[in-house]
């Protein structure tokens, strides 16, 4: 019976988008607030309909109704609790639903939130958001429902791949996806602008927020992928630059340089056109991320739910969307009036200097996942792009960027002075070169590369701590005074200085880690050792265990250190009957932040006749800073979210003022 | 500097053009560059027979583990035969084997021919999802007629009668 309610609502959400789409339409056409309320309405209404059904959905995986098809392919009684609700998302289906499902919730607060924004713009935006909604949810209600019954239920469910089972994983899909989606109002936003011709400081003030929360979004749960292929695949590493992992890395580089050239947008009025281009490409990527791994297109070792034979609607979808949205950005977007002017030095040219290297480090990105696709097509043989591909295309792009980046925040608009910002900046490069060369001393072996990225990651630490004290004046001023200068920053200048600080945090553990990681495989009898970066691992016992929902046999490995005994690892090997599948679980010892990085292998036969176990270590230095990073530049998305400024609209102000 | 254009717009223009252009040429330089040598193929064994790729080369060799084939050392080492309808390789492989290697599978192994013809594989790539067969593979086995569904096992990647 839930779970018919549950089909029912969301043919209502459906229902209620096409309206939504239409009386926004209308009421744009009409100029009548009275059908643009009830576009507003219809788009609360729609949510509310899909929730139902969201609702519906994941209490069919709580009390495990088997006669719901989806939760019979996906789940089990004995699943916890957590991978239960998980599970409602772990299918093509159903993470389809959690896409419908933010899709209309952000449209809800889009139409709610919307108050500043002027009228006929907002009609536009309801109405695109309406139309975005109803091509999705007409496509989860005709072709992909996760609420369908089955004539003959189980008695047991086939669970959920166990790969899955994993709390980073359970929350990773709504954060991407509440990333990707956010990036649906912005593209909404976007072709209103071009339909009514118009883009200002008030259309780019508006955009930023929503752009800012997509983005803070998109980097956590980017970091949470990552974080789970590091410690759940037990390979050691944490980005493949497989194909799944660009299309979620691809949106969120093309974001980035949104929420730059936007500053830029409302600032000086400049870079409109480009703005709205960015605007457009930032959820076209988030639909080719989400579509080409869902159509399984593309070959990928970590993508789940792949569905082949939907996957061309899927790719027809976002053809059409994306096609319709770019085809009117050329037709408009050349009317669009010139902005401000700046000199070559400036912010303003800081900010396109960055945007030119954002996009192009995307385009290699998007060239090396493509390209095996274009390759096939023209000469039928199978390839695969490699790391080496991406390493060498995209790690100096990116260098370029983090060498200008603390300049930007110094450059004053219009005109930069270049001087003035050496004067500023030579104490934090002394820093970074300082810090550059003690690594070349001290830490062994020596590697030039991996010491010029430690002195681009100082560089950038450095330089936002300038950047700080260049806006409290400190040393310059009586303590006092900075601190009350420090205080009184404003929120978005906080967020700013986070997200840079972040970054170079992140590029300090990656570096470091890349460098210098340690490891070591060996099969192991009872009371064997090996060695890794100096850390001495004895295995000790191999014992049974049994879990919730998995039976594994674990081993107790002590790591010591020049004799001094540091920690225990506990990794397992974990076999789920339910799916047939064994999966490994890997311990961590934190050393500071560090990891020793252990994983059990396949137990084997010594030839003579007693058992062995292949371990494998690796020795992961500043490996906790690579995760931090991104969660430290998304805590300045949202601190600049909180900003006053981006809550009062600059529209309404002028309204006031006029 | 007489030979800028006048308008100021022009002169916009050309510093974008100027700011734009070592950027591009950059990055489609390291891009070419990058496409010529990270590449890597992708065979069958019975392709990798035709094609026969050079030793030392690295590629990618599709196909199923036969059944009865795996051979696990003490020493960390495995062997196993990938096979597909018409030809079949040897492929040796030091290391932990991932969690869904199974025999009857398909797997995908990422390394180079030896001299002597086996197959050095630096990774073995199984699907993490159980139902998957990689895109490529699956392609390759259904131009040969041996496509039967996901997660069925076609007669040749079955254990040999012993004769």
């Amino acid at each position: 019976m839930i779970s018919e309610i549950g089909s029912f609502a969301l043919l209502l959400g459906l229902a209620f988008a096409i309206a939504q789409a239409g009386l926004s339409a209308a009421a744009r056409l009409r100029r009548s607030s009275v059908l643009a309320a009830a576009g507003e309405g219809a788009a609360l209404a729609s949510f509310a309909g899909v929730a139902v059904a969201f609702a519906c959905l994941i209490h069919a995986f709580v009390t495990s109704d088997f006669s719901v098809a989806n939760v019979a392919a996906n789940s089990h009684t004995e699943k916890p609790m957590l991978y239960k609700v998980a599970g409602a998302w772990g299918s093509h289906e159903g993470s389809i639903l959690l896409w419908c499902f933010i899709l209309t919730g952000y449209g809800a607060a889009a139409a709610t939130l919307g108050r500043g924004l002027p009228q006929g713009l907002k009609a536009l935006m309801v109405a695109v958001q309406g139309a975005l909604g109803s091509v999705f949810l007409a496509y989860t209600v005709f072709a992909s429902n996760p609420l369908l019954r089955i004539a003959n239920p189980p008695v047991e469910g086939r669970s959920l791949n166990p790969l899955l089972q994993d709390p980073a994983l359970a929350i990773h899909p709504p954060f991407l996806y509440s990333g990707y989606v956010g990036m649906s109002v912005v593209f909404s936003l976007a072709v209103a602008a071009l339909i009514e011709g118009r883009v200002d400081a008030a259309w780019a003030r508006w955009v930023r927020p929503w752009a800012l929360a997509a983005w803070s979004f998109l980097t956590v749960g980017i970091m949470l992928g990552s974080f789970w292929a590091y410690y759940e695949l037990g390979w050691g590493g944490w980005w493949f630059w497989d194909p799944v992992e660009n299309a979620s890395f691809m949106p969120w580089l093309m974001a980035t340089a949104l929420l730059h050239s936007a500053i830029v947008t409302e600032k000086r009025g400049a870079l409109a056109g480009w703005s709205l281009f960015l605007a457009l490409g930032a959820f076209t990527f988030s639909m080719l991320g989400a579509f080409l791994v869902r159509s399984g297109v593309l070959t990928s070792v970590h993508a789940f739910a792949v569905d082949p034979k939907r996957g061309v609607l899927l790719l027809i979808i976002l053809a059409v969307t994306s096609g319709s949205a770019f085809a009117l950005f050329a037709w408009r977007a050349p009317k669009l009036s010139p902005g401000g002017m700046f000199a070559p030095v400036s912010r303003e040219s800081a900010l396109v200097l960055n945007n030119i290297l954002l996009a192009a480090a995307t385009a290699t990105v998007l060239l090396g996942t493509l390209y095996p696709l274009i390759r096939e097509a023209l000469t039928g043989e199978a390839i695969s792009v490699g790391p080496p591909y991406f390493n060498l295309t995209f790690a100096p792009l990116m260098a370029a960027l983090a060498v200008l980046l603390p300049a930007g925040p110094l450059l004053a608009w219009k005109r930069g002075d270049v001087r003035g910002v050496t004067q500023r900046l030579w104490v934090a490069a002394l820093a970074a070169l300082g810090c550059g060369l003690l690594t070349l001393a001290l830490v062994s072996p020596r590697k030039a590369l991996g010491a010029l990225g430690i002195t681009l990651g100082a560089w950038l630490v450095a330089g936002a701590a300038v950047e700080l004290a260049e806006r409290t004046r400190a040393f310059r001023v009586p303590a006092a005074d900075s601190w009350r200068r420090l205080v009184g920053l404003p929120r978005g200048a906080w967020g700013m200085t986070l997200a840079h600080l972040g970054l170079g945090i992140f590029v300090l553990g990656a570096c470091f880690e890349l460098g210098w990681r340690g490891e070591a495989a060996e099969a192991l009898p009872l009371g064997g050792s090996l060695d890794v970066a100096g850390y001495h691992l004895v295995l000790e016992t191999v014992g049974p265990r049994e879990g919730p929902n998995y039976e594994s046999e674990r081993a107790l490995i002590q790591v010591s250190k020049a004799g001094k005994p540091i920690c225990t690892g506990e990794p397992d090997r974990r076999f789920y009957p339910a799916g047939g599948q064994t999966v490994s679980g890997i311990a961590l010892c934190y050393r500071g932040a560090s990891h020793l990085y252990m994983v059990l292998g396949e137990r084997r036969k010594a030839p003579d006749g007693t058992p062995v176990w292949l371990i494998r270590a690796y020795w992961n230095p500043w490996a906790s800073l690579i995760f931090l990073g991104p969660v430290i530049m998304a805590l300045g998305g949202l601190t600049s979210l909180s900003d006053r400024r981006m809550r009062l609209g600059v529209a309404r102000r002028r309204e006031q003022a006029a | 500097m007489s030979w800028l254009p006048k308008s100021p717009k022009a002169r916009r223009r050309l510093t974008l053009v100027a700011a734009i252009a070592p950027v591009l040429a950059l990055a489609v330089g390291l891009t070419l560059w990058g496409l010529r040598d990270s590449i890597s193929f992708f065979y069958t064994p019975s392709q990798a027979a035709a094609a026969h790729p050079p030793p030392g080369r690295s590629v990618q060799l599709g196909g199923l583990v036969r059944m009865g084939s795996v051979a696990k050392h003490p020493d960390g080492r495995v062997d196993f035969v990938v096979a597909d309808r018409t030809a079949e390789d040897k492929v040796s492989f030091q290391g932990d084997l991932p969690d869904l290697f199974r025999e009857g599978q398909g797997v995908v192994a990422v390394g180079a021919f030896r001299g002597d013809g086996v197959f050095e594989a630096k990774q073995v790539l199984a699907k993490h999802d159980e139902k998957y067969m990689p895109p490529d593979l699956a392609k390759a086995l259904k131009a040969q007629g041996e496509w039967r569904g996901d997660g069925s096992t076609p007669d040749y990647a079955k254990a040999k009668p012993v004769t």
